[in-house]
Parts: C-alpha cells; structure tokens; sequence
C-alpha cells in the first residue's frame, strides 16, 4: 500500500478538515513545544534557583556579552525568512512553481545566514574568549537551546533545499501535493521562528 | 485493493517494509527477544541476592574477568545488570510490543484502514527503535560496562558514572524519537482512516486505549529529551545543570562552574515516566478488554464508562509525577497536591477495573488460553494497584520509599500485569497473523506454570520490603534485618527461575505453532471486531472489500439472532 493510494493524503478530511500530512506535523509541534518548554522551564529553575552571588551566580548582562544588536538582526533574518516562506506557499497556490522555487531559495539563504551570523559573530568568538558551556549555567543553557535552535534550522533548510531540488518533481505530477507538503514545512518554519521569537528576548534581554 | 500488481523484493518485503504488519511483527519479535534478554539479566542478579558472594554455577566463567572474577559478581557489575533490566524490559520491551507490536498489527484493522497514514514514517520509526536497541546493547562491551545508576539515572551519581551512562543517553533519545514518530502515526490514522460508519464510539476499547497512549508518548516524552540532552552535556561539554555547587565526591571537591540542581533532573525524569506507566498499563487494558469481551459472550459492562476513564486518566497522569519524589524534601504543600492527584487518578484504574470485573457476572465463559491469562490480570492488576496506594501517600511512603515494597508494588502492575495482558494478547491473534492457532494444552501449562511462579517472585518481596530491605543492596545479608527475610529472598529468586522455566512452554508453542498449529478460518474466536473480517493472515492491503460498519465493537448475544455474535461490518438482516 503506497501513501498515495491512502485517503485523505491530499484532500482534506471532512471532520478535522485537515489532510493527514498537515496533522501529522501539528502533532508532531506539539511535542515540539514540549520539547523547547522543558528546556524553558529548566531556565526558569536554574535561574529563580541560583545563588545570588558566589560561584554559580546567574550572570548579569555585562557578564553575558551578548549583543541585543546581533540577536536582534537575526531576529529580523528568520522574520523574513518565514514571510518569503509564505510567499513560496502562495505562488504554488497561484500556480506558480518558478516563483515558489524562487522564494524557497530566498527563504533557504536567510537561514544559512542565520547560521553564518551565530556561527561568526556569536559562538566562535564567545569561544574564544572562554565563554563555553562549562563556564556557567547561563552559557550552558544558551549553548543548549540556540543550538538545538540551529540544528532545526539546519534540519529546515535540509527538507527546504529538497523541495526546490529533487522534491520538486512531485509538482508536475501532483501539484496539490506539492502544495501541501510545502505548507507543512511552512507550519515547522513558522515555528522555529517562534522559538527563536521567545529565545531571543529570554537570552538577550530578560 | 487486495491484489499487487509488482510484487517487491525480499529486503522490501520483510525488512525495510512499509506494510503495517509487517512492522507489527517485526516489533513484536524484537519487542519479545528483549523482553527475554531482560529477564535474563534479573534471573542472573537474584542469584547475587540469594547466595550472596557465592560463585554462579555453570555460566558464571563465561562473564569474564572484569565483571564475575571466578563466577562471582561485582557490585559494578551487579549495578550495570539492575540498570540494565529496568531500561530493557519498559523502553525495549513492554512499550514496543504494546505499541509497536499490538498497536501496529491491529489497530489499523481495526479502524479497517488498509495501512496505517505514514507507511514509510513507521517504517522509519522500527528502524530507529532497531537504532536505540542496538546502541543500548553497545555499553555493555564499553569501558566500565554498561550504565549503572538505575533506570531513572539520577544526577549527580549518573553525572559521574562510566561511559556507559552516555551510551544510555544516545540510545535513550532513539527511543524516544522512535516513540514520537508512532504516536503521531497512530492519531492521525485513528482520526482520518476509520472505515465508513465506524464513529468514535463505535471503535474497540482497544483502540482508546491505544489513541490515548499514543497522546501520552507524544507530550510526556519530549521532556525526558530534553533533559537527556541536559545530562549529554553534563558529561560531554562539562556544563553543571544537574551539579550544584560545592559538590564533593570521595573527598574531591568537583570542579563545576556548579548552581546546577539534581532535582532538575528527578522532575523532568518523573514528568515522563510517570505517564510511562499508563503507557504501560493503558494497552494491556484495552487487550484484556477485547478477550472479556469476546470470551464472556456479552458486551462489557460500561463500554462508554471505561473510554471516559481513560481519557480521564490520561490527562491526571501529568500532574502526578512528583509522588515518586516525596523523600526530596520538595514541602508538605507540593506534596499534599501530589498525594492528592494520585488519590484522584486511581479513581479511574477502579472504573475501569471494575467494569472488566462486572463483565464477568452471569456471563457464558469460555476458557480459552487467552481469557485465562486475560481472566488473571484483573486480580494481578488490583493487587499491584491497592499496594500502590500506602505509595501515593507521603507519611506512608517516607517508611517504604526505595524498599522492595515498591518492586512488589509496581512489579504487580507490569509483570503479572501487563505482561500477562501481552501473552493473552499474542494467544488472541496469533491465529490472525499466521492462520493457525497455538497449541491450548502447551497454552494452559505456560499459563499455570507463569500463575504460580510469578506469585511466588514477587509476593515475597512485599514482607522484605515491610522490613525495610532498600532495593538498591547488593547483599542484604550485611544488615540484620536484611538477614532476617533473607528466606524470603530466596524463595523469590527461585521463583524467578522457575518462571524462567515456564517460558519455554511459550517459546516451543510460539514457533511449532507457526507451521504444525491447527489451521483456521478468518474468525476462529467468534468475535465481532473488524481485524475479523480481513483474511488470516491479512494480504497486502488489508480487506478485499473496504469495511462498512453497522454497529458498536461488542455486540454478542444479541437477542433473536441465529448466532451469539453480530460483526461490526455485517448488515442487519431484516
């Protein structure tokens, strides 16, 4: 039995109104949303639990030195990237793949670049200066979760470089399949998006 | 449907398939080889606790001499078995032959779906399960053996553990993948693949029970993700979210950047594992559900009573966890809230219990091998459950934390308990996946034989327990009032390999079965449930025609019918 011959892969269901593949990846947020919050409520834990000075101490900003400026410009990167990902979305619905292949590739490139921008300007300068996982919880924990952070971008921008490669074929054979499929990374985009939207100002303002 | 018109090689076919049930028995076998492996581990420790310090008889050279100089077993090694055992039977064995196995093979038959929504998404999720298994099995040959801080690995203990803690870890996020990946494909084929007609409340208590596990899995688990990453980088990049400050150990104070808390740890541990009991126990329900169903002749006392009861159960069971953390001095208010939703949600485990038990009043029952062993859970399960009780309360559970008690107490519910719901279960369908039924005399001595034996392991352990015996010991005997029950100890160790024994009863009937059992029809059991209606063993694609269904799962002896069962998929006549 191929998927294809399943009901309900490309029409949506009449009670959920949703195709399976769509709720399959709303499922699979929610345990994503575990996930991160497990982690977030870790931060709450160890933050509300550290002592107020002395070793293990939460680190004040000027301890952190990490730039409002530079998350805030990665901020803006990954905001776009989610609308151009829409952009890809409704040029398919518009009939358009030449377009949609277009906004993917954008969307592709703001995200490597989030990458680049962590990478350099962030992790390996941070490196450099000793400021390393071991060197306290608070460095610990931003360690933890942006890189998990970065390894669902890269996971992103793996399942995004397949749909305008190889993946694109499915289009001229079924192209509200193709549509979906693109909808649904859509929905795992947007949501990286927002755990980056909560990451930001937990990290680098709070 | 039913015919195929390019038949797919022998690697498509029965290793990397895409076919339900193929899946299905792949987890299952695996799920069993496990569940076996496991057992071994214990059978080989309650040797150590019997005759303490006394050299294995027979196998004991063949361990080497790092872990059994002379046959004779170090506490290491003992430790790495006890942590081993615990990992094995619940995260390799039991879930994934409920879920994996159970959940896999029937489910979809049930809905009468011709597969499950995401073929190659289950198919990803054995491999990755096959993934996890495998890496476990690796930190046994790893410097200093395999993890040894128990199957809860509390930090700061597994913090500073060998190598094999971070083999655990790696294999405990495939697991955990794996589990993910099915729990997702299990929602969305109950949601969108049930046959025409086959309306929520029409669908087999099986299958509930099977829908709210799988919402169990796919919330409760990500947080045990979460903190096993948390530990990875404890012990790989030296961060300090389980140590806290100041920590000293054999003298030497730790050097960690420290503020880190070990209870961390315990909450988001317990956040998962305690709704892992209910994955544990939610199935084996439904299971045994399906045989009183089918064997007492007549619909279930409170179909519509039990399926609100578990969904009840499933959303208490998230505010629960912290009663496993009573002795860590979290405050008597936390705790009067947890000891509070521990009372309620036992509520529920009664419901349901106790409409399986007034199922059986004034029914016509068969006693097949399935019912007797479906017929045995219910006071298996009551007694594992009642014990669980004095647990759930914090003046009670501050005497009896960490002692045997608690073995008995939980060993209850999972081993008679739900290993039991595993062996109706596979005596059940046996005849569905292979056309052939197991042999009822081979049956009956395994269940007798397993009835006796398994009281006699774990019975005892209630008095050794009450005596104050912790768990944790390697040789009780170096404490007087370990000495004291020590006769108890034994006799549970030689129950252990008794029931040892039993199993080959199984094991023999499980494989002549596949080519010598008796050959059956589509239907052997009379029953009423859609899998029924397929073929035995069901083609690729499930139903030569596609199921429509008429009416509820259970309905047996109804009046002015020829027959005691009217199938769910069969029109009314007239």
């Amino acid at each position: 039995m191929s998927s294809e011959t399943l009901p309900y892969t490309v029409k949506p269901h009449p009670v959920t109104a949703m195709y399976s593949g769509k709720f399959g990846t709303w499922l699979f947020l929610a345990s994503e949303v575990m996930l991160f919050g497990a982690l977030f409520s870790s931060y709450v834990l160890l933050r509300v639990g550290a002592p107020a000075e002395g070793p293990g101490h939460w680190l004040s900003h000027h301890e952190t030195h990490l730039s409002w400026k530079i998350g805030g410009f990665n901020t803006l990167v990954l905001i776009i990237s989610s609308v151009t990902m829409v952009m890809a979305w409704a040029s398919l619905k518009m009939g358009s793949l030449q377009k949609a292949r277009l906004y993917l590739i954008i969307t592709a490139v703001l995200a490597v670049l989030f990458v680049i921008i962590k990478l350099s300007l962030e992790y390996i300068p941070h490196i450099k200066d000793g400021l390393v996982p071991s060197h306290s919880n608070f460095f610990a924990l931003y360690y933890t979760m942006t890189g998990l952070h970065a390894l669902h971008i890269i996971g992103g921008v793996v399942v995004i470089a397949y749909f305008i490669g190889p993946g694109a074929k499915l289009y001229h054979k079924d192209p509200e399949y193709y549509t979906n499929r693109i909808e649904c990374t859509g929905l795992y985009w947007h949501f990286v998006d927002l755990v980056w939207i909560f990451l930001f100002p937990v990290l680098y303002l709070l | 449907m039913g015919e195929d018109h390019h038949t797919p090689g022998f690697w498509r076919r029965y290793v990397f398939s895409i076919d339900h049930k193929v899946i299905g028995v792949q987890y299952m076998v695996t799920g069993l080889t496990f569940l076996m492996f496991g057992f071994c581990l214990i059978m080989l420790m309650r040797w150590q606790l019997a005759y303490p310090g006394e050299a294995v008889p027979v196998i004991g050279k063949i361990f080497g001499e790092n872990n059994m100089p002379g046959g004779i077993m170090l506490p290491e090694f003992y430790n790495s078995l006890g942590a081993m055992h615990g990992t094995i039977m619940v995260f390799l064995g039991v879930v994934p032959i409920l879920v994996g196995g159970f959940g896999n093979y029937v489910l979809p038959l049930q809905v009468g779906a011709p597969d499950m929504a995401f073929p190659k998404l289950n198919m990803m999720s054995y491999w990755v399960y096959a993934t996890g298994g495998i890496t476990m099995l690796v930190g046994f040959f790893v410097k200093g053996g395999a993890a040894n801080s128990g199957w809860t690995s509390y930090p700061p203990l597994s913090n500073l553990a060998t190598t094999g803690q971070t083999v655990w870890l790696i294999g405990m996020v495939f697991l955990i993948t794996s589990s993910l990946l099915g729990s997702v494909n299990f929602i969305v084929t109950v949601a969108h693949l049930r046959s025409d007609g086959l309306s929520m409340f029409r669908l087999p208590f099986f299958v509930w029970a099977q829908l709210v596990t799988s919402f169990l899995l796919l919330l409760a688990f990500p947080p045990l993700e979460a903190a096993g990453v948390l530990q990875l980088m404890d012990r790989l990049a030296g961060t300090s979210f389980f140590m806290p400050s100041g920590l000293v150990v054999s003298g030497v104070p730790q050097t960690v950047a420290g503020g880190g808390s070990p209870l961390l740890w315990q909450h988001l541990f317990w956040f998962l594992a305690h709704p892992e009991v209910y994955v544990l126990i939610l199935p084996a329900l439904g299971i045994v559900a399906e045989i009183i169903a089918n064997n007492t002749r007549k619909p279930p006392w409170g179909y519509r009573t039990m399926v609100y009861a578990t969904i009840f159960l499933g959303f208490m069971s998230f505010i629960v966890w912290a009663h496993h953390m009573f002795m860590t001095g979290m405050g008597t208010k936390l705790s009067a809230f947890f000891a509070t939703t521990t009372m309620i949600i036992s509520i529920p485990s009664v419901v349901i219990l106790t409409a399986l038990l007034i199922s059986l009043y004034q029914a016509s029952i068969r006693f097949t091998v399935p019912m007797l062993f479906a017929l045995a859970f219910l006071p298996m399960f009551a007694i594992g459950g009642l014990t669980g009780l004095p647990l759930g309360l914090p003046a009670s559970d501050i005497a009896l934390h960490d002692t045997y008690y608690v073995i008995g107490h939980f060993h209850y519910v999972v081993a008679p308990g739900t290993i039991f719901a595993i062996f109706a279960g596979v005596y059940y369908w046996y005849p569905k996946v292979t056309g052939r039924m197991m042999n009822a005399t081979l049956g009956k001595l395994h269940f007798w034989f397993s009835f006796v034996f398994i009281n006699i392991v774990f019975m005892p352990m209630f008095w050794v327990g009450l005596a104050g015996v912790s768990r944790r010991l390697y040789d009780q005997t170096v404490y007087a009032h370990g000495k004291a029950v020590q006769d108890l100890t034994i006799t549970s160790s030689w129950g252990a390999w008794l029931l040892g024994l039993a199993q080959i009863f199984f094991i023999i009937n499980f494989f002549i079965s596949i080519r010598r059992g008796k050959k059956v029809s589509n239907n052997p059991w009379d029953a009423t449930t859609l899998e029924w209606a397929a073929p035995s063993p069901p083609p690729h694609g499930n139903f030569a025609t596609v199921p429509v269904v008429y009416r509820g799962p259970y309905e047996y002896s109804v009046p002015g019918q020829d027959k005691d069962f009217l199938p769910q998929h069969i029109a009314a006549e007239a």
